[in-house]
């Protein structure tokens, strides 16, 4: 009897640690991504901004990066080992709890290329067989579902994701990006996320 | 005789050539990576795609339906910037050849819409709605929903986009009185409708194959 009290009082102990540890666990979790992606997750050079990024896109790189197929240089390095134990919930967490924040503009792209970049956006090339971004990305750049929002991304990160599609990395992803992007120029590229970066 | 034959083979080099010059103008290149661009956006087979937009299924579609659309996108009867754009750079064999393609194509319809609203879909398609004037979608659209020449094929279509053109079909088309095109015969049937009719009706053709 005394023991089976004893044990209940663990059991009652334990239960009460639970829920502000699972607390204090999401946002340890939180905090190791905001480490790089800034503390408003607004992005930090080379990390790109999460705040008010599309969720499901954010659950589906987590996937990626854990699973190898987004494989450039800096997820290497430093998305495949951030990614390594996290679990499926822990994951939709964080993807949730990011796509809540606001976004912020990094305004870091070239003004003077942003009305090619705008033209290259809205309404594509069709001399070239490129289409338009917004079709997919929205009329603000703002993503849908697992479609991810580009606008006010630093235009550092924009430049080397776009030219990262025709170096072949993360050849494994959905189409049409791997295509459309592989035949961008690198005045096009250059405009194109210099556009973006000014998208509020 | 000599005479004869010499006519002959001028006339035959005069077929070759034109027939050469009928291939020439769209090379198969040109009209794979054409293709390509199209289905950047309406899907990889053309079933269509949801992105931000609702991007409408080309595949199995009419060919004068996509014509007609085609040329009401770049002369601006059809509002629509992105079409415009895309449009106007096609050249007349480029055209022929890509609603050609786009008809022989023949997927499996994209699907998503809700199922519960198909039956009173099919009753709307088939007997129309006698008492607001509303004429059965059969009769133009064809009983199988394949259309017929300038009458657009609606099985398969994405009902998101069968509703967003209902719903806005007097911003959208026949936009230059001057020049009235069968999209008119539309007008008052769009209006005519209710927006539950509206989605029961789009559900119900979003599954036929």
């Amino acid at each position: 009897m005394k023991l089976t009290r004893s044990r209940r009082a663990i059991l009652v102990i334990g239960f009460a640690a639970v829920f502000p540890w699972a607390g204090h666990a999401e946002s340890l979790a939180i905090r190791n991504c905001t480490w790089c992606h800034g503390v408003s997750a607004h992005g930090y050079s080379p990390a790109p901004g999460l705040a008010g990024q599309r969720r499901e896109y954010i659950q589906n790189q987590l996937k990626n990066f854990s699973e190898h197929t987004r494989d450039n240089p800096f997820s290497r390095l430093y998305m495949w080992g951030a990614t390594a134990n996290l679990s499926p919930a822990t994951a939709h967490g964080l993807a949730f709890y990011f796509s809540t924040l606001s976004p912020q503009a990094a305004n870091d792209g070239n003004r003077e290329l942003e009305a090619e970049g705008r033209s290259i956006y809205q309404l594509g090339m069709p001399d070239s067989n490129t289409a338009a971004c917004v079709v997919c990305h929205g009329p603000n750049a703002e993503g849908v579902g697992e479609i991810p929002r580009l606008g006010g991304l630093a235009y550092t990160y924009l430049k080397r994701r776009l030219e990262q599609w025709g170096e072949g990395y993360h050849a494994a992803a959905r189409p049409p990006m791997p295509r459309i992007a592989s035949k961008l120029s690198a005045n096009q590229i250059e405009a194109l996320a210099s556009y973006l970066s000014f998208v509020k | 005789m000599g005479l004869q034959f010499v006519s002959r083979a001028a006339i035959l080099a005069v077929l070759f050539t034109t027939a050469g010059r009928a291939q020439d103008a769209v090379s198969r290149h040109d009209l794979q990576a054409k293709m390509d661009y199209c289905k950047t956006c309406h899907g990889s087979s053309g079933q269509g795609f949801r992105a931000y937009y609702s991007i409408p299924r080309l595949a199995g579609q009419q060919p004068e339906y996509l014509t007609n659309q085609l040329q009401a996108f770049s002369e601006r009867r059809r509002t629509n910037n992105i079409m415009f754009n895309v449009a106007h750079v096609l050249t007349p064999a480029m055209q022929k050849a890509l609603v050609t393609d786009f008809h022989e194509l023949n997927p499996k319809p994209l699907g998503g819409a809700p199922k519960d609203l198909v039956t009173a879909g099919k009753k709307i398609y088939e007997e129309g709605i006698p008492s607001a004037d509303i004429p059965p979608c059969a009769s133009c659209h064809g009983p199988d929903a394949k259309g017929n020449e300038q009458f657009p094929r609606l099985a398969g279509q994405l009902h998101d986009y069968i509703f967003n053109k209902l719903t806005n079909w007097s911003k959208e088309r026949g936009q230059k009185p001057g020049e009235p095109d069968v999209s008119a015969i539309m007008e008052p049937i769009a209006h005519g409708l209710t927006e539950p009719q509206v989605k029961a009706v789009a559900a119900y053709v979003s599954y036929l194959e």
